[in-house]
């Protein structure tokens, strides 16, 4: 139950986002969600997008440093207190969060929280055992 | 004869104490050195061919390899156990250039020191706040003798800790500051910060060397400590501190004492001595030092010599403020760092990528180096503090190997520029 996410190394200046967008449009790409994360001397930026291989392959070609890592998307009814039962749950089983992002789905009535675990196996059979819906790529990508 | 008899004598006279000064080196070196004596029969020259000044070029040029190539003691000219004193600077990757004193050199470097320090106005009873670095580097044990030596009193503060050394200097009534010119800055705004003015204190004169400083940035020390700065030149290899200094009067280059340190200027590329006048690199023969003397010793330095009459009444050759280097090397802070160390510091961290570049600014008074370390796709990661991490490791390496803290940008791949020929790793933006 795990998501493809590819990372972006971004430099701090003008046009590096814009010129990432433009190459996955060009390339019919189509980006679910996204995530960027910065310090004072560059960035990250995290995508969940419909053609991982594609995406991956052609931000390289455009001299980008690019990264394929595995995230889990937790989808929680999307209303009051949604992120907060889950963060109980990885809490109680002292689970570290590298980091998260999060969406509200199209339909309205979910939101997707994308998350990266410390341990992501554990964090997955613990979600799973508590009777969180948790996504696949495919499901994201079809939202 | 004493300093100010040498120090005025008529060019012949001089000339003619620094050709027997000469001779005797050569024979010594000769008999005692022996990767000296290969290279003169390499080059075809024994130590009878030197008959006067002229012949000086007849002898075999000595540079940086050769330190290194004999590192640590195997150019000295003396046995260890009349060396009483060493000194290294920091080499590239890893290997110091080492040098060394007998009794009689640490009382010659005093006396060339004292010689400097008087050509600056100071005397007895002077209070000499000396804020050179203590330790392997020459700067402050240099000084500091050469202070004792002339008998002012030196306050042997070295470098660091500014507030305190601003507290130091008002309470004691130092009268005359030696430190690096970007130090002297450092220290007027942490007067600033103290809210004291220079009338709080009794500096009349600052002797500044160790790194290249402008006419403005002159200015600028002698406008906000409200004293006379004034350029002093030396290096390790040559004795340290002691080898140029400006006087108050002059109006154009430092003097050289030149009954030691036998200058010459040469063209960087066909090592062709150039007239009085010329730009070209500085090089040094020393004349009178026993432990680690050196002949026609290449320093790299970029400067030019002039011989007309100071109106202090001083004879010695002048030489020009240091303009350049034939090298790739950058005076940081007064620390000597070569690109090539950089290079081995982070061709030593896992997935490293050899694309770099050292980026050299000045903020405020300070220089600040930036490392740019292009990122690969081995080293990257999707989490801030691994990247984090990497820049530390990077940081902690350069602050071990080189003494002082860089600024770590980690830039995207290809983002540094490629060069057809020789890679340029070095952006100095300071307006020297």
């Amino acid at each position: 139950m795990r998501v493809e996410q590819i990372a972006v190394f971004l430099e701090n200046k003008s046009g590096r986002l814009a010129e990432i967008t433009r190459v996955l449009a060009e390339n019919n790409i189509n980006i679910r969600a996204l995530s960027v994360a910065d310090t004072a001397d560059f960035g990250i930026l995290r995508l969940i997008v419909d053609k991982v291989d594609l995406a991956k392959d052609v931000l390289r070609k455009g001299g980008f440093t690019v990264g394929k890592t595995n995230v889990v998307a937790v989808e929680v009814p999307d209303r009051t207190g949604g992120l907060a039962s889950v963060l109980e749950v990885v809490t109680e089983a002292e689970i570290n969060v590298e980091y998260m992002y999060a969406f509200v789905n199209k339909s309205g009535s979910d939101a997707v929280l994308i998350f990266r675990f410390e341990e992501m196996d554990k964090a997955i059979d613990v979600l799973q055992e508590k009777g969180f819906t948790l996504l696949t790529g495919a499901q994201i990508c079809s939202l | 004869m004493n300093w100010q008899e040498i120090e005025t004598l008529p060019r012949c006279g001089l000339e003619s104490i620094q050709l027997r000064r000469l001779q005797a080196l050569v024979y010594r070196i000769y008999d005692k050195v022996p990767p000296y004596r290969a290279k003169m029969d390499a080059a075809g020259v024994q130590p009878q061919d030197i008959q006067s000044l002229a012949d000086l070029r007849k002898l075999p040029f000595t540079t940086k390899d050769d330190l290194r190539d004999n590192y640590p003691f195997g150019l000295f000219a003396t046995p260890m156990e009349e060396v009483i004193r060493v000194h290294a600077s920091s080499g590239t990757t890893g290997k110091s250039t080492v040098v060394g004193y007998t009794q009689a050199d640490i009382a010659l470097w005093a006396s060339v020191m004292a010689r400097c320090l008087t050509m600056a106005g100071v005397t007895r009873g002077d209070m000499v706040h000396n804020a050179y670095g203590y330790g392997l580097f020459t700067g402050g044990l240099g000084a500091h003798y050469g202070i004792e030596a002339l008998g002012a009193t030196v306050i042997p503060v070295s470098g660091g800790n500014s507030r305190r050394q601003v507290m130091i200097m008002r309470d004691f009534g130092s009268t005359v500051l030696l430190s690096t010119p970007s130090y002297a800055l450092n220290l007027a705004d942490a007067m600033a910060d103290a809210g004291v003015t220079p009338d709080d204190f009794q500096l009349r004169v600052g002797i500044h060397g160790a790194e290249p400083w402008s006419e403005n940035m002159r200015e600028e020390v002698e406008r906000k400590l409200g004293i006379k700065a004034v350029d002093i030149y030396g290096l390790s290899e040559i004795i340290g501190p002691g080898v140029a200094m400006e006087c108050l009067q002059t109006e154009r280059g430092m003097h050289i004492l030149e009954d030691n340190f036998l200058p010459e200027i040469v063209d960087p590329d066909t090592l062709e001595p150039l007239p009085y006048g010329e730009t070209g690199e500085l090089v040094f023969t020393t004349l009178t030092k026993e432990a680690f003397p050196l002949i026609r010793y290449r320093t790299k330095d970029i400067s030019r010599l002039f011989c007309e009459p100071c109106a202090c009444g001083r004879t010695l050759v002048r030489m020009e403020k240091v303009t350049g280097r034939t090298d790739d090397m950058l005076i940081i802070r007064g620390v000597n760092v070569f690109p090539s160390q950089v290079e081995h510091v982070l061709m030593g961290v896992e997935g490293v990528e050899p694309h770099y570049q050292i980026e050299v600014s000045r903020e405020g008074s300070l220089d600040v180096m930036s490392v740019l370390v292009e990122i690969s796709e081995n080293i990257f990661s999707d989490e801030i503090k691994v990247l984090e991490q990497l820049s530390r490791k990077i940081r902690a390496e350069l602050k071990d190997m080189l003494g002082i803290t860089a600024k770590i940008k980690l830039v995207e791949p290809r983002s540094i520029q490629r060069s057809e020929g020789k890679a340029q790793r070095v952006i100095d933006r300071r307006k020297i």
